[in-house]
């Protein structure tokens, strides 16, 4: 076995809901961490005070402006890591801290949070909230492929994490509302229903073969646009599906 | 890729079981593999078109029976959006070995779903049976409407079979009337979002079926994966199909071959029209989104 990656999870407004998902790939978190990546920093998982050298840093939530700690931790996260991920709505996109305005317990003078990308510069997205393990898992052992892995395994990750990276170069804002601007009104809708089927507040329902949706029950998370196969769509990857599962399972066990 | 996607066998098929034939579209293949399916324990549940509220208007369901594949069975020629209930079927239902028929594009959405589960918990390893119906172009409600009451002359609730065929659209009504409009009249119906659909004959699927090539009342099959592979072996075993070499019926794999090469064709144009759809003040061209290439 090649030397394994090294992963951390850097947590910053979010509600610890990104890190138990990491946990939630139960036994696969365990085959993770034997064979392909050492957690070096997560909260409570890791004696680890100090923000560390890493390959992966998963940063879990918005970035407080008003916290100097937070800003200063993200800002050190980028120096050290190799590839800084948004991990969750609310690293990527704000999700439900976009409706914080100050005065809420037990920080009222906290007011300003915004997604992690208008402090840092961000690799690559993990949106929806929670994420799901599977998707986690799935970047990770991409993330041990593109860094330790042959020409080929390299290849293969590189293509499997593009649009993962193209989503943090596209920007920081996303809610239903992408479907409509992005999907919709580009000409792309095809009614599939993944969007509603996605959701985690079930704000999106399927009026006549295409989405509607709750605009106040939406909390921002990017999980529908994301998951929308109009969103994007790599026939590269998508073709070889059977292989790329195949494959994961086979790293899984 | 080639136009057929990848494939382990094509044959022409028919399901040998009387009660499912009546009900369904064509060779009733897809009913017939998941009733097989579900007597197996190959899958707990499957996902399909049910019934729903409005005459010809689907509503995806999670079902567990013969009797309620029964009911869903035949085509709708509108959207039905399965996918909104793949995570569903895994939690509410509590399904581990998940069913599931869609169009091209539902199928490509299942695969997004499975290796890319970014909102779609829990889901990756238990779609048990992906099945894909041959897909055109598909309609709104609305414009389906439009089309049997408006082009047709026939009430939506009076009508008993609708199919796409030889240049047509027909409907077939309950007191035996048949009504036809010329396929080429529909095209300002069909969803903007069919334009760009790159995929005929749901490439991606386990097995995937439709009536082109295959004469009337027979099916044309894809079987393409390893695990459409097994269960395909397994319906053949238990006698659910009658088959017949493709290379052996008429009109055979050349039409669909030409179908699909015209439909990706001509979408592919559309897909690259958008790049240059406007213009920039520098007088370049400005390009619409391009899903095929990133979000
Ligand atoms: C919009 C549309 C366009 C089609 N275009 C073509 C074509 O160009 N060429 C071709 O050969 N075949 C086409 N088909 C497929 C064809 O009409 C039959 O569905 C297919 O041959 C399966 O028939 P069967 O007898 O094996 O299935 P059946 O046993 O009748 O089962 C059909 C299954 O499909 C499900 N279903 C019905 N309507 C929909 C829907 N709108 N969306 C998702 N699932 C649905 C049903 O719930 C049922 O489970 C199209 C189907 C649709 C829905
Ligand atoms: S997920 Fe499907 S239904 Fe939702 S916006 Fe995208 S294409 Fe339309
Ligand atoms: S509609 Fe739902 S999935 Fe989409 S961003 Fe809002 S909360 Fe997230
Ligand atoms: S033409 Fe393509 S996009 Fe339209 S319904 Fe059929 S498979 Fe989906």
């Amino acid at each position: 076995m090649a030397e394994k990656i090294t992963i951390g999870e850097l947590h910053l407004s979010g509600c610890t809901g990104c890190l138990v998902t990491l946990a939630d790939n139960y036994e696969g978190l365990f085959k993770l961490l034997d064979d392909y990546a050492d957690l070096v920093y997560a909260l409570t998982l890791v004696d680890v005070r100090h923000v560390p050298e890493m390959d992966v840093c998963l940063v879990e939530g918005s970035c407080c402006l008003d916290d100097k700690l937070s800003v200063e931790e993200l800002k050190e996260a980028r120096e050290k890591s190799k590839v800084l991920v948004a991990y969750g709505g609310c690293a990527a996109y704000g999700n439900i801290t976009r409706f914080c305005r100050g005065g809420q317990w037990n920080q009222p003078g906290q007011e300003a949070f915004v997604p992690i990308s208008e402090v840092v510069d961000v690799d690559l997205y993990i949106p929806s909230c929670p994420p799901c393990p599977q998707e986690v898992r799935n970047v990770a052992v991409m993330a041990y492929l593109l860094l330790k892995g042959n020409e080929e395994q390299k290849n293969l990750a590189t293509a499997y994490l593009t649009p993962l990276m193209q989503l943090a170069q596209r920007g920081n804002e996303a809610c239903g509302c992408d479907l409509m601007y992005d999907v919709i009104n580009q000409g792309l809708c095809m009614g599939c229903g993944t969007c509603a089927g996605t959701c985690p507040v079930r704000a999106v329902t399927m009026e006549y073969g295409k989405p509607n949706v709750n605009r106040d029950q939406c909390i921002k998370c990017g999980a529908c646009y994301a998951q929308c196969p109009r969103s994007w769509f790599n026939f590269d990857v998508m073709n070889n599906y059977e292989g790329i599962m195949d494959a994961i399972k086979g790293a899984m066990q | 890729m080639d136009v057929l996607g990848n494939y382990k066998s094509a044959i022409s098929a028919r399901s040998t079981d009387k009660d499912i034939l009546k009900k369904a579209q064509d060779g009733g293949i897809i009913t017939t593999l998941f009733a097989y399916a579900l007597e197996e324990g190959i899958i707990d549940g499957a996902i399909v078109a049910g019934p729903g509220n409005e005459p010809w208007k689907p509503e995806p369901m999670v079902v567990t029976t013969k009797a309620e594949l029964l009911a869903a069975a035949g085509t709708r020629y509108t959207i039905s959006p399965n996918i909104s209930l793949i995570k569903e079927a895994t939690r509410s239902y509590g399904l581990d070995r998940v069913g599931i028929v869609g169009t091209p594009c539902q199928i490509q959405a299942t695969r997004k779903a499975q290796l890319y589960p970014i909102g779609m918990r829990d889901v990756d390893d238990k779609i048990a049976l992906a099945l894909g119906i041959f897909c055109m172009e598909n309609l709104s409600y609305q414009a389906l409407e439009a089309m049997v009451e408006d082009h047709c002359n026939q009430k939506m609730e009076s009508v008993v079979k609708m199919d796409i065929g030889k240049g047509k659209f027909t409907v077939y009504t309950e007191r035996g009337a048949v009504s036809q409009m010329p396929l080429k009249l529909i095209h300002k119906y069909v969803q903007p979002g069919c334009s760009v659909c790159l995929d005929y004959v749901a490439n991606l699927a386990d097995i995937s079926s439709g009536s082109v090539g295959s004469p009337d009342g027979w099916s044309t099959v894809f079987v393409r994966s390893t695990k459409g592979n097994a269960v395909w072996d397994g319906a053949i075993a238990a006698g659910c199909f009658e088959t017949k070499p493709i290379d052996q019926v008429k009109p055979g794999l050349d039409l669909v071959t030409k179908l699909a090469t015209e439909k990706i064709t001509k979408n592919q144009k559309n897909v690259d029209a958008r790049k240059t759809i406007g213009l920039k003040a520098d007088g370049t061209p400005k390009g619409l989104r391009n899903p095929y290439e990133s979000p």
